[in-house]
């Protein structure tokens, strides 16, 4: 596989002040994560996990350090910028769904191209595209309310990839699931890895980790481990 | 920015088009309908703001209307004086036996014609109240000796025949014209004009009816609630010669058991001043001149235009104390719509931060939550626009009142309403955009 560098993350940390209460929730990172990578992050809890995600996923920025994305360096960048990242070439998928809940599969899955400014009919073809890609063709115009939990994380990955993200971030996405439905979403990932997607998802199962090509370990706020594999 | 991060430079050209505001307005619209009753009883302050108003500013409009219409036909460029029974004489009236004599004479007008350069015209005319009979018909008038011009300088239109003329006042004749409601009630099964009517003991030619004139309700406050009542009678026009010569100076009138005689030589006057300007000034010398040969005030003095500028005065009050009901009313609704927002904001912080992690800047969150704002004032400015049409609408329909909707009051409600929304939404649309991204995905 061609190694080509996506998100290169030069001695970030991130502290949050509480008060007099100074919490480094990351100290110190250095990742490089290439294209098409599969990678998986562990460690306990509080560790800074999601913290991280939210850092890779512009949601947050670094209080030290930088983080460069598909070449340019996104650590300065104000509010309205990263907006425009994230919605432009980023995809989240959590591990609640999050989705929005007076709009239907298929409006769920077109709000990323709502913002980018899609016209609507392409909108339209584009997200019911993706919920076929995930299985849901016949549940276009159904309620979340209406699905159960496995049809409604897929429905959360056909959005986090409606807008052809770089990079597809997923905190616990299968924290919420029963086992069944926790493998047919692990199957979508492996299926996405296979197409050349990079997926970096948070998780605590070690088998779950197996199945990735790369496992990094954090604890409190360090890199305790980085492995490839496969 | 490197366009491998953002491939949507074009597109977002169009992100602020149409399509966009569009799509904006159904979410808001559907987001609201979600929680309907609530959306509903929110807006209801600015429905109740909105709808008042208006029908209070057609019922004001309407009454306004109707005001100027009677002035108007008493002539803006009259000035009216009537015989007035003194106030002392009145109330020991009943002790009286002797003759009670009062009221305007034919020397005061003759010196408010020769003193007066400005006045044109002096009408005189005397007012008698007794019964008109058909036959065995009668009905109860006021009977008002005239000169042939008075029906046109008070604007009094004919319907059928013809008015009054010089023969008539030279030679005494028995002719009359009649209003309209005289006409209606003494002749209703035959033509009037060309009939003969009788009063006290002399028949008179019917020669000419009146148009219908509305009822005259006395214009800025009850001073003169004795026009009020007189105004409504049927009355019947004769020349001034002949009310003279057949009902003498002096008249008797029976009143709850005792008699009472009074002699007036004129019952009203009306007088033409030839430029407007000089109405109120005018009006001004003749009371002063009135005054100088009388002991106690026996006449009462009515000028139109003063009627006019005193009915503007009103209007302007009315208008403030409306604006300001409709101010309080719409910021309160804007208050209540502000209220449920924030509610509604802290609600959907998840939904806040779903947006924002999909792309959604502080923009859009903005312009969504004030567009959901202002449908909520909007819509309910508008169901207040079609109430506030209604209403004046059915109180016409069954109070029988005059009311008019202009055309600038509900599309004046309507954007303030709208206006509200912008106002009382911008608030709650920057606590949803000033949310942390991270913080709003992690609320529960
Ligand atoms: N907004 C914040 N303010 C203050 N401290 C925070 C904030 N967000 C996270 N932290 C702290 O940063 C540390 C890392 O939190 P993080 O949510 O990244 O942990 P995590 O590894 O995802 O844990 P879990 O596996 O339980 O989800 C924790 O100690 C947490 O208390
Ligand atoms: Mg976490």
């Amino acid at each position: 596989m061609a190694s080509r560098p996506i998100a290169i993350l030069d001695h970030v940390g991130k502290t949050y002040q509480m008060g007099p209460v100074r919490v480094d929730a990351l100290v110190e990172i250095n990742l490089v994560f290439e294209a098409g990578e599969y990678v998986s992050v562990m460690g306990p809890s509080g560790c800074g996990k999601s913290t991280l995600l939210n850092l890779l996923g512009c949601l947050d920025r670094p209080s030290t350090g930088r983080y460069v994305l598909g070449g340019v360096d996104v650590s300065q960048m104000n509010d309205d910028e990263l907006s425009e990242i994230r919605g432009a070439r980023l995809g989240f998928i959590f591990q609640s769904y999050n989705l929005i809940q007076q709009l239907t599969v298929l409006e769920n899955i077109e709000v990323p191209l709502f913002y980018q400014g899609t016209p609507p009919e392409m909108s339209r073809e584009i997200a019911a595209e993706y919920a076929r890609r995930v299985g849901l063709g016949d549940r276009l115009k159904h309620k979340p309310f209406e699905l159960s939990g496995g049809q409604q994380q897929r429905v959360g990955i056909a959005r986090a990839l409606v807008n052809d993200p770089l990079v597809l971030l997923a905190d616990e996405p299968t924290g919420n699931l029963d086992s069944h439905s926790g493998a047919e979403i692990l199957e979508l990932f492996e299926a996405l890895h296979e197409q050349g997607k990079t997926i970096i998802l948070v998780t605590h199962d070690d088998d779950i980790a197996k199945r990735s090509s790369r496992v990094i370990r954090l604890r409190d706020g360090q890199m305790e481990s980085d492995m490839r594999h496969g | 920015m490197d366009n491998f991060l953002t491939r949507t430079a074009q597109n977002r050209f169009m992100s602020v088009g149409f399509a966009r505001v569009n799509r904006t307005v159904r979410l808001g619209f559907k987001s609201l309908w979600l929680h309907r009753l609530r959306s509903l009883l929110t807006v209801l302050g600015i429905v109740f703001g909105v709808c008042s108003v208006i029908a209070m500013l057609a019922v004001g409009e309407g009454v306004r209307h109707e005001a100027l219409e009677q002035i108007r036909r008493l002539g803006s460029n009259n000035i009216i004086i009537r015989s007035i029974k003194p106030e002392e004489e009145r109330s020991s009236a009943v002790e009286r036996s002797y003759v009670l004599e009062y009221g305007l004479t034919y020397a005061d007008i003759r010196r408010i014609r020769d003193t007066i350069p400005g006045v044109t015209l002096v009408v005189p005319g005397r007012i008698i109240r007794d019964f008109l009979w058909n036959g065995r018909w009668r009905i109860d008038a006021e009977v008002v000796g005239t000169v042939p011009w008075y029906h046109e300088m008070r604007l009094q239109a004919l319907s059928e025949g013809r008015y009054l003329n010089d023969f008539d006042m030279e030679d005494s004749k028995n002719v009359c014209v009649l209003s309209r409601e005289a006409a209606d009630r003494l002749f209703p099964l035959t033509p009037a004009v060309g009939s003969n009517l009788r009063i006290g003991g002399d028949y008179y030619h019917v020669v000419g009816v009146l148009a219908r004139e509305a009822p005259v309700v006395a214009p800025g406050g009850g001073n003169s609630s004795g026009q009020n009542a007189a105004q409504t009678l049927a009355r019947a026009f004769i020349p001034l010669t002949t009310a003279k010569a057949r009902f003498g100076e002096v008249l008797v009138r029976r009143r709850s058991g005792s008699f009472e005689a009074e002699r007036v030589q004129l019952h009203e006057v009306t007088a033409q001043v030839h430029r407007q300007e000089e109405v109120e000034e005018i009006a001004k010398i003749i009371v002063d001149i009135l005054d100088k040969n009388r002991k106690k005030k026996d006449y009462e003095i009515i000028v139109p235009l003063e009627l006019l500028r005193q009915s503007e005065r009103t209007k302007r009050i009315f208008n403030i104390v409306l604006g300001s009901i409709a101010a309080i009313s719409l910021i309160v609704g804007g208050i209540g719509i502000m209220n449920i927002m924030l509610a509604s904001v802290t609600e959907r912080t998840r939904e806040i931060g779903i947006r924002r992690a999909l792309g959604a800047k502080r923009r859009d969150i903005i312009f969504q939550f004030l567009v959901e704002t202002v449908i909520l004032s909007g819509s309910g400015g508008l169901i207040g626009v079609v109430l506030g049409v209604a209403i004046p609408f059915f109180i016409t329909l069954f109070a029988d009142m005059t009311t008019i909707v202009t055309l600038w009051a509900p599309m004046i409600a309507f954007s303030i309403s709208g206006l509200v929304g912008v106002v009382f939404g911008i608030y709650p649309a920057l606590r949803a955009a000033d949310m942390d991204p991270v913080e709003a995905l992690r609320h529960e």
